[in-house]
């Protein structure tokens, strides 16, 4: 297998673990995402320990409770009298199915300004950020590949009008688009309407894009002889676009959706990130980066920058998946 | 001169379509700056009313544009309600701003990456050429809201860089020199940003068109004639490159101008890019449209200077006119 290969597989296969973990989030973590801890602002993710402090070890992985430091805010220390075991497949909080739970301290602690299990935000909001760039970048591949498909089938004035209008979108920087077209919406929004508005402001910003491409594979695909032969024999337009034609595309369809995806989920995270998205207290990685940005949590909370990995992974995978995907097309056509 | 002349007229006209873009897309938001005084008790409806009659807020669209557009011509852009003034005069500092912070971070970031790339390219297959691959795709990983974040976690932590804003509380009081030193000491962190989410693109894209110029026939006919390396990686490939690296930067401004609003955002940096936040968050709508068309403005500007230096370069540009 080549390189490319291998690179699509490892790159493809983790991201849907990724996804999977996201999607079983109420299975995964301890909590429900806007469950509040009050007493407990801040507090560290907690640390598994397997050896006691008397030396003893065990091998099922134990945690102490956290107690706050009543005289400082924010400072915590862990509480050694009573030692709580990690238990599998407990009857949990309200969940739908049983989650895995510990006792009742949690794997990364209550650990964010309001006292939210950072971890359960995590998986929570990764729903929220991954399904907007899937379903964003579907809606833009979507519209991409019909305003392309017909303007490069058809030619003519149709082809002139959309492309003149492509050429609009594509000449403003994109994140300025974005915003201008956020404009047209109401500031305050509950997060569901938010959560739709979003999918289809990025599904209407981001056709010119991957239109421009198909409408060039489109050009030079309508004339192959396969498909002069099919028109010969008095095969209809719709035939010809739907079976003849953009199959053709299909392959720069797919590399486009990896190239559209990760830019969707990090246009999520930007607008969320600057109270334009999806809003409190429902969790997307934007809004919780947004509290990162403070200068306490800037200095001594490193846990709160765990969005920010997660977004940085999942776009790193993208890319070489978009990259290995490109060469195996490049192989496949030559 | 007439290709010039016609990318200088494209550029305008995309300029026009762009401003009824923005300003069709604005017109959809409920609401203006005045319907939030609306609420406000303390001010009469009827004067509000007249507020709107004489902004001319309550004329259709078509008629609001045009007014506008005159207002454009008297070189006002529209008024800010925000702030009270003509949009011109709030845009101008800010994109100024941008490009004090833009113009030095592409400059630098295009002159480590040339480098690194011929570097790259000569050492194709080597483990040089694969470090610097394994970074590049280690960067491009990393979106510019996260890299941002972490920049300003290096300073909070390390104390050696200011955390935001653009000069020091006093800055008036510094003569010259210094005062170019504290602009640069505050530049660093924003620009250092953009120039490590331009730099794994650009080393990219150079490596790859010196990899395609060095497989030409012209450079084995030097290279056989005894034409030392390092001369003929220099001067006479990149020169052959240049056309398509040419076009990279135009094609490159558009992404820069992006990840600056970021980066302005995260640093507060007095950019376009704050401007265009709290004028959304205002329903500041004639502001919105100003700095949507600076920024627009910006990267035409960008793409033109790429375009002459096209020109400039590429002899085959100039004899298809003659």
């Amino acid at each position: 297998m080549s390189l490319a290969a291998r690179n699509v597989r490892t790159s493809l296969s983790l991201l849907v673990i990724l996804y999977v973990s996201v999607l079983l989030a109420g299975f995964l973590t301890p909590y429900a995402p806007t469950e509040q801890n009050r007493d407990m602002p801040f507090a560290p993710p907690t640390r598994l320990h397997f050896a006691e402090a008397t030396g003893r070890v065990h091998l099922r992985p134990f945690v102490y409770r956290l107690a706050s430091d009543p005289r400082s805010f924010g400072e915590y220390s862990e509480d050694r009298r009573t030692m709580y075991p990690i238990r599998l497949l407990v009857r949990g909080a309200p969940y739908r199915i049983a989650g895995i739970f510990e006792s009742n301290i949690h794997l990364f602690g209550f650990n964010e300004r309001y006292g939210r299990d950072l971890f359960s935000r995590l998986l929570y909001g990764g729903q929220i950020s991954l399904a907007a760039g899937l379903l964003a970048a579907s809606l833009a591949l979507g519209l991409g590949v019909v305003v392309g498909g017909l303007a490069g089938f058809y030619g003519g004035w149709l082809d002139e009008t959309f492309m003149r209008f492509a050429e609009l979108f594509l000449a403003l920087p994109w994140l300025y688009l974005l915003l201008a077209v956020r404009t047209g919406l109401p500031l305050h929004i509950d997060p569901a309407q938010a959560f739709l508005l979003l999918v289809v402001v990025l599904g209407l910003v981001g056709w010119a894009r991957p239109a421009r491409l198909i409408r060039g594979i489109v050009l030079s695909g309508k004339l192959r002889e396969h498909v002069l032969a099919a028109r010969a024999f008095g095969a209809s337009d719709v035939y010809l676009l739907r079976r003849q034609v953009l199959p053709q595309a299909a392959g720069v369809a797919l590399t486009q959706l990896a190239v559209l995806i990760p830019q969707y989920i990090l246009a999520e995270v930007t607008l969320s990130f600057f109270g334009l998205g999806v809003g409190e207290p429902v969790p997307s990685w934007g809004n919780m980066l947004a509290a990162a940005q403070q200068y306490e949590v800037l200095t001594s909370y490193w846990w709160m920058f765990l969005p920010a990995i997660a977004l940085s992974t999942v776009s790193l995978l993208y890319y070489v998946l978009a990259n290995a995907l490109h060469q195996q097309m490049m192989v496949l056509s030559s | 001169m007439r290709y010039l002349c016609r990318r200088l007229g494209h550029g305008l006209l995309v300029l026009a379509g762009v401003s009824v873009l923005s300003f069709v897309f604005t017109a959809l938001a409920p609401g203006d700056f005045l319907s939030e005084m609306k609420l406000d008790p303390r001010i009469a409806p009827e004067t509000v009313a007249a507020l709107r009659v004489r902004y001319g807020l309550d004329q259709p669209l078509p008629l609001k544009y045009l007014h506008w557009l005159e207002s454009v011509r008297r070189g006002d852009l529209g008024f800010s309600f925000a702030y009270n003034s003509p949009v011109a005069s709030l845009l101008w500092p800010r994109a100024r701003n941008t490009l004090l912070l833009t113009v030095p971070a592409t400059t630098l970031a295009w002159l480590i990456a040339v480098p690194l790339g011929a570097w790259s390219a000569s050492q194709r297959g080597r483990w040089g050429d694969r470090l610097c691959a394994g970074a590049t795709t280690a960067l491009l990983g990393v979106p510019e809201l996260v890299l941002g974040l972490m920049l300003l976690l290096l300073a909070v932590r390390t104390r050696y860089f200011p955390v935001g804003g653009m000069v020091s509380a006093r800055f008036a009081e510094l003569g010259p020199w210094g005062k170019l030193e504290d602009l640069a000491f505050h530049l660093f962190l924003p620009a250092s940003a953009l120039i490590l989410l331009n730099l794994p693109v650009l080393v990219r894209h150079v490596r790859a068109s010196l990899i395609e110029v060095l497989a030409a026939p012209f450079v084995q006919a030097a290279r056989a004639r005894g034409v030392g390396w390092r001369r003929l990686l220099f001067r006479d490939a990149l020169r052959a490159a240049a056309n398509p690296l040419l076009s990279l930067l135009g094609l490159s401004i558009a992404a820069l101008l992006s990840a600056s609003l970021v980066v302005e955002a995260i640093m507060s940096w007095p950019g376009l890019g704050p401007l265009l936040l709290e004028a959304i968050a205002a329903r500041d709508l004639h502001l919105v449209i100003g700095a949507v068309l600076c920024s627009t403005l910006l990267l035409l500007a960008g793409n033109f200077v790429a375009d002459a230096l096209l020109y400039l370069a590429d002899p085959r540009l100039r004899a298809d006119q003659a």
